[in-house]
C-alpha cells in the first residue's frame, strides 16, 4: 500500500467525520439550500477537467476535459446564486441586532 | 518528504485554503444568521481552487479552458434563476451535471493512463465511473419525474429488481476484470454504458413522494463519485470535498428515510406510491362535512391558536403567497399562527420551508414536526393544505396500511381541522385519509390559492379595526 493512498484514506476518514458532525447541526429549515451549496462544492472536480484541458494530452481527453468544465461551471455559478437566492428569503418575525 | 516545487507549493497551499473554507462554509450554513457567510467562503475557497489550479506549469492551451468557464457560465446563470417551485428538479438536474463531469474525467483518465494504472487507482477509478454514470442518468430521470414530463407513478413489472441488481453485478463484475486484467481496455465502455442503463431502471420504479429520499440518495452519490476522483487524481482537496458533500447527502437521506418509515432498500425497490385499487373504491360512499370560506374564515378568526399544515398541493397551486396574506390577516386580529413542516413535505428535503420563506413568512413560525406535534391538543384550528399522506392518521393504527409507522403530524388531535384539497382522490400513497371522515373535520373543497384568497377577503370584509 502506497502512502499517497493511506493519506488519502486518512483525509477520507476525517473529511467523512467533520462532514458528519457539521451536517448534523444544521437546521431542517437550510436542508434545500444546503443541497444546492453542497452541489456547488462538488463541482470542485472541475479542477480535474481543467487539468485536462489544459494539459491536451489527447484529443479524446481534450474533448472530455472540456465538456466537464462546462458542465461543472455550469454547477459552480447557477449553485451559489441559486442558494444565496433561497438564503436571502429567510427573514424572522424577532428584530434582528444591525 | 520531498520538497514541492516552486508553483506546485503555490497551488497545494492554494487548495488547503480552499478546503478549509468549504469545511467553514457548511459548517456556517447551520442557521440562517450565518448562512449566507457560508455561501461566502464557498464562494472564495472555489475561486481560490480553480484560480490555483491555472497557475500548474502543465497547461499549454489557456484558450479553450476560457471558453469552457465561459459556457458553463452562460448555462448556470439561468438555472440559478428558476423559481423556487423548480427547485428539486434544478437541483436534481445539477446533479446529473456533477456525475457527468466526474464520468467524463474518469473516463478521459482511463484512456490516458491505461494499462499502466495501479491496481488500486483503477478500481476506485472504475467505482468513480459505475457511481458517475448511474448517478447521471438517475438524475436525469429525478429530473424528469419532478419537472412531471415523466410519469410520477412508480411503473413495476415482475422481476425488475432482479434485473435492476443483475446489470449493476455485471458492471462490478466488469469493474473486477479490469482490475485484474488492465490490457481488457474494450470492456471499458462496457463497465460505463450498463450503469448508465442501471441509474434509468433504478429511477423508473420511485413514485413521487419518494423524490426527496431519492435526491438525497443522489446527492450523496455525486459526492462519493467526486470523492473517489480524488483518490484518482491524488486531489486531497477533491476527497475533502467529495466526502463532505457525500455525508451531507447520506445524513439528509437518513433523515427522509426515517421520515417516511421506511428502509433504503424499500425505497429503492419497494415501488410505493401504486394506487391501492381496493382501498379507495370501498369508501365512496362515506361522507364527509364541508364548508365554504365564509364559515372557515368565521373560525378561523374565534380561535386563539392556528397551526397551517402546508403540503406540496400549496405549491403547485402557487399558493404561498396568499397564505402569507392569511398569516398576516389573522396575526393582525391576535391569532398565533404557526406552521407544521413534516420533514416530507414537498419534493425535496426542507422544500416547504424555502417556498414559505419566498412569500416572507418569517422562519421562527416554521416549526419541525417534532417541535410542533406537542401542541396539536391545545390547538384550536388545524388548516391543511395540500398535503395529504403526512396527517393520515392509519399510520398510527392501521399496520396493514402503507404507510403504517411513518411519523406523522397529529392533525386529528387538533380541535377543530380544515383541510382544503381539489377534491378526495388518494395521496401518493394511493390511500383514503380517515382524517377526513371526523366530525371534527370540515372539508374546503377548492383550488388552494383561490380558497385561501376567499378566507382572506371574507376576513377583511368583516374587518371592523382589522
Amino acid at each position: 500500500m502506497s502512502t499517497t493512498l493511506i493519506n488519502g484514506l486518512f483525509v477520507f476518514m476525517l473529511a467523512a467525520f467533520i462532514g458528519f458532525e457539521v451536517i448534523r447541526r444544521i437546521s431542517p429549515l437550510l436542508h434545500t439550500p444546503l443541497m444546492s451549496l453542497t452541489n456547488a462544492l462538488d463541482a470542485i472536480a472541475v479542477v480535474g477537467a481543467i487539468l485536462l484541458v489544459g494539459r491536451h494530452e489527447s484529443r479524446l481527453s481534450f474533448i472530455l476535459g472540456t465538456l466537464a468544465v462546462i458542465a461543472a461551471t455550469s454547477n459552480v455559478v447557477g449553485g451559489f446564486l441559486i442558494t444565496d437566492r433561497m438564503l436571502k428569503m429567510f427573514k424572522s418575525s424577532r428584530p434582528t441586532k444591525p | 518528504m520531498t520538497d514541492l516545487a516552486g508553483n506546485q507549493q503555490i497551488i497545494e497551499i492554494t487548495y488547503l485554503v480552499a478546503s478549509a473554507l468549504f469545511i467553514l462554509s457548511l459548517k456556517w450554513m447551520s442557521t440562517p444568521a450565518t448562512a449566507r457567510r457560508g455561501v461566502r467562503a464557498g464562494e472564495i475557497g472555489m475561486v481560490l481552487a480553480i484560480g490555483g489550479t491555472l497557475l500548474h506549469h502543465g497547461i499549454v492551451d489557456y484558450k479553450w479552458i476560457a471558453i469552457a468557464l465561459v459556457l458553463g457560465t452562460g448555462i448556470g446563470i439561468p438555472l440559478g434563476l428558476v423559481k423556487m417551485t423548480a427547485v428539486p428538479q434544478r437541483t436534481a438536474l445539477s446533479h446529473a451535471f456533477g456525475a457527468f463531469c466526474v464520468t467524463l474525467v474518469g473516463t478521459a483518465e482511463f484512456y490516458l493512463r491505461s494499462p499502466a494504472l495501479p491496481r488500486f487507482t483503477m478500481s476506485v477509478l472504475s467505482m468513480e465511473v459505475i457511481l458517475g454514470s448511474l448517478t447521471f442518468t438517475g438524475s436525469l430521470m429525478a429530473a424528469g419525474k419532478l419537472q412531471e414530463v415523466l410519469p410520477q407513478r412508480p411503473l413495476t413489472y415482475k422481476g425488475q429488481n432482479f434485473v435492476n441488481l443483475s446489470l449493476l453485478g455485471i458492471a462490478v463484475a466488469l469493474a473486477v476484470y479490469l482490475v485484474l486484467h488492465p490490457g481488457a481496455k474494450q470492456l471499458f465502455p462496457a463497465m460505463l454504458g450498463i450503469p448508465l442503463v442501471f441509474g434509468v431502471l433504478m429511477i423508473v420504479p420511485i413514485g413521487g413522494a419518494d423524490m426527496p429520499t431519492v435526491i438525497s440518495l443522489l446527492n450523496s452519490y455525486a459526492g462519493l463519485s467526486a470523492a473517489a476522483m480524488g483518490f484518482v487524481l491524488d486531489s486531497k482537496l477533491l476527497i475533502v470535498a467529495g466526502a463532505l458533500d457525500g455525508s451531507s447527502g447520506f445524513i439528509l437521506s437518513v433523515i427522509m428515510s426515517k421520515a417516511m418509515n421506511r428502509s433504503f432498500t424499500n425505497v429503492l425497490f419497494g415501488a410505493f406510491g401504486q394506487v391501492q385499487a381496493s382501498a379507495s373504491t370501498a369508501h365512496e360512499a362515506k361522507p364527509v362535512r364541508s364548508a365554504t370560506a365564509e364559515e372557515a374564515a368565521a373560525i378561523l378568526e374565534a380561535a386563539n391558536k392556528v397551526v397551517v399544515v402546508p403540503g406540496y398541493g400549496m405549491a403547485v397551486a402557487q399558493a404561498q403567497h396568499k397564505v402569507r396574506e392569511l398569516y398576516d390577516a389573522l396575526t393582525k386580529r391576535g391569532v398565533d399562527v404557526r406552521f407544521a413542516i413534516h420533514p416530507v413535505a414537498g419534493r425535496m428535503p426542507g422544500h416547504m420551508n424555502v417556498l414559505l420563506a419566498e412569500a416572507d413568512i418569517p422562519y421562527d413560525r416554521l416549526m419541525d414536526m417534532e417541535d410542533i406535534n406537542g401542541e396539536f391538543p391545545q390547538t384550536d384550528v388545524a388548516l391543511v393544505i395540500g398535503a395529504n399522506d403526512v396527517t393520515n392518521p392509519a399510520a398510527r393504527s392501521e399496520a396493514s396500511s402503507p404507510i403504517y409507522g411513518m411519523p406523522i403530524l397529529d392533525v386529528d388531535k387538533a380541535h377543530t381541522v380544515m383541510v382544503i384539497k381539489r377534491g378526495m382522490s388518494p395521496g401518493f400513497a394511493g390511500i383514503d385519509n380517515p382524517l377526513y371522515y371526523l366530525d371534527k373535520t370540515l372539508m374546503l373543497f377548492g383550488d388552494a390559492k383561490s380558497f385561501v384568497n376567499n378566507i382572506v377577503r371574507e376576513l377583511s370584509g368583516h374587518g371592523g379595526a382589522g
